[in-house]
């Protein structure tokens, strides 16, 4: 039995594959609409998280099947004081794959080491949100044709930002691709990143604190929110949210064929009147989210050769 | 000169970099153990100049020395069976421990459930990184 607790759980090989069903899923909807008739998705949100846990459901329902589950700790036996080992076991006895969103680093994976059914890391902590991950890599491999040949910038929030780690050390598998590292001293990436998968692998990079200056080399702008709840200080969130927003006048800098990337949800890091430019992809990933969703969901319960 | 009895049957750590004996007796768990424990401490040594050594009377399969390649792998571990060296174990770097190290990482799910197992695994051994098994915080050693 697999899971999907971190990106690099696929390799390059079995990631294109993922990828292409998805895609083929994008394309014939039809054709998989029947596929999970009778199966069940079991979200285990900890957490809140509404676009997350309702791609996963979402994506179970096209598929012909059902979800149950909760959407915060409170309103689940976790409140009552049940190990998240307890939980996947009793899980395991009422739905046949589950997604797990977790405050605390690591869940999902204890969560796989009891779990009778196929565990998908719906995001843990600071730590990785794989189906982020891969549904940002077919954003970029949809719109773009490729993963490689490409200058990518990351911006704002970079030190907590899981989503940024997470695609930095899948992407740096591909070749020919660069980074540039945008944020405050204060939200650089941590050091692994920097010495374990970026120098590890001699990937050119630079850190950098201006905007303005990095867009014209810019394939692709990854923005990211400053995440209130990964900090222990008010004052220093405060201080820190509002350093970077990409408004109209900051996109007439960059190339006509940029794309502009962002997990969502925003706060203000991108000016509602980006929304309407060309380059602003953040609404398409999250469509891509639900095929990437899909396509997981079918590779996990062995199923995706049942219609190649 | 200091003279410590000789052992029937368990281990003698010698070569241990001298002040460091103590911790190595927590770490070994050997404030749990109901057995004979010696602990010298600055003995004098041609090689080190000055060198802890700790004298463990007790069953061989006992006590898991694989912490200690983690701790410092220039430490001899000579075994004894009835009072006479048998083996000299040579020491490399665990793969994995259980229940040695602790993670610190305040988001970690171990912060909340204790009753886990805390595992940690290496992940470059050119390095000597050690990775929690659950949230991957690397383990910064004292």
């Amino acid at each position: 039995m697999r899971h999907l607790l971190n990106p690099l759980d696929f390799s390059v090989e079995e990631t294109a594959r993922l990828l292409d069903l998805a895609t083929d899923i994008e394309r014939n909807r039809d054709k998989y609409k029947d596929i999970c008739k009778g199966k069940k998705i079991a979200t285990l949100f900890y957490e809140p998280s509404t676009r997350t846990r309702l791609s996963f459901e979402a994506a179970m329902i096209n598929l012909g099947g059902s979800a149950l589950g909760f959407s915060s700790a409170s309103s689940s036996s976790a409140s009552k004081g049940e190990s998240v080992s307890d939980t996947i076991r009793m899980v395991s006895c009422y739905a046949d794959i589950c997604a797990m969103r977790h405050p605390k680093e690591g869940a999902p994976t204890v969560a796989s080491l009891k779990s009778r059914i196929p565990v998908v890391n719906a995001g843990d902590g600071g730590h990785q949100h794989p189906t982020q991950t891969l549904t940002d890599m077919m954003t970029i491999r949809s719109l773009k044709g490729r993963l490689d040949n490409l200058t990518i910038g990351f911006c704002g929030d970079l030190k907590f930002g899981r989503t940024v780690h997470s695609l930095i050390e899948s992407l740096v598998r591909y070749p020919n691709v660069k980074f540039i590292l945008i944020s405050p001293p204060e939200l650089r990436v941590p050091s692994y990143i920097r010495e374990d998968v970026l120098e590890a692998n001699n990937i050119p990079y630079k850190e950098v604190t201006s905007m303005e200056e990095s867009l014209p080399e810019l394939d692709i702008l990854y923005m990211t929110r400053v995440q209130q709840e990964r900090f222990f200080n008010e004052a220093e969130y405060l201080r820190l949210r509002d350093t970077y927003i990409l408004d109209k006048a900051k996109m007439a800098l960059a190339n006509k064929d940029m794309l502009v990337l962002h997990p969502l949800p925003r706060v203000n890091e991108i000016s509602v009147e980006v929304d309407d430019d060309p380059r602003a992809a953040y609404f398409k990933q999250v469509q891509y989210g639900v095929y990437v969703r899909m396509a997981i969901i079918l590779t996990l319960l062995g199923l995706d050769k049942e219609v190649q | 000169m200091l003279n410590v009895g000789s052992i029937k049957e368990g281990f003698v750590l010698d070569h241990i970099k001298a002040g460091k004996s103590m911790e190595i007796y927590h770490y070994l768990g050997l404030d749990k153990l109901d057995c004979q424990v010696a602990i010298i401490k600055n003995a004098k040594s041609n090689k080190m100049g000055h060198k802890d050594i700790i004298k463990i009377e007790c069953p061989i399969d006992v006590i898991n020395l694989d912490v200690l390649g983690y701790i410092d792998h220039n430490i001899t571990v000579n075994i004894i069976h009835d009072s006479a060296i048998v083996d000299k174990q040579k020491l490399t770097l665990p793969k994995s421990m259980k229940n040695v190290l602790k993670c610190v990482n305040p988001r970690c799910i171990t912060s909340i459930e204790q009753e886990l197992d805390q595992i940690f695994i290496l992940t470059d051994e050119k390095k000597k990184v050690y990775r929690c098994r659950y949230c991957e915080e690397k383990y910064n050693k004292l």
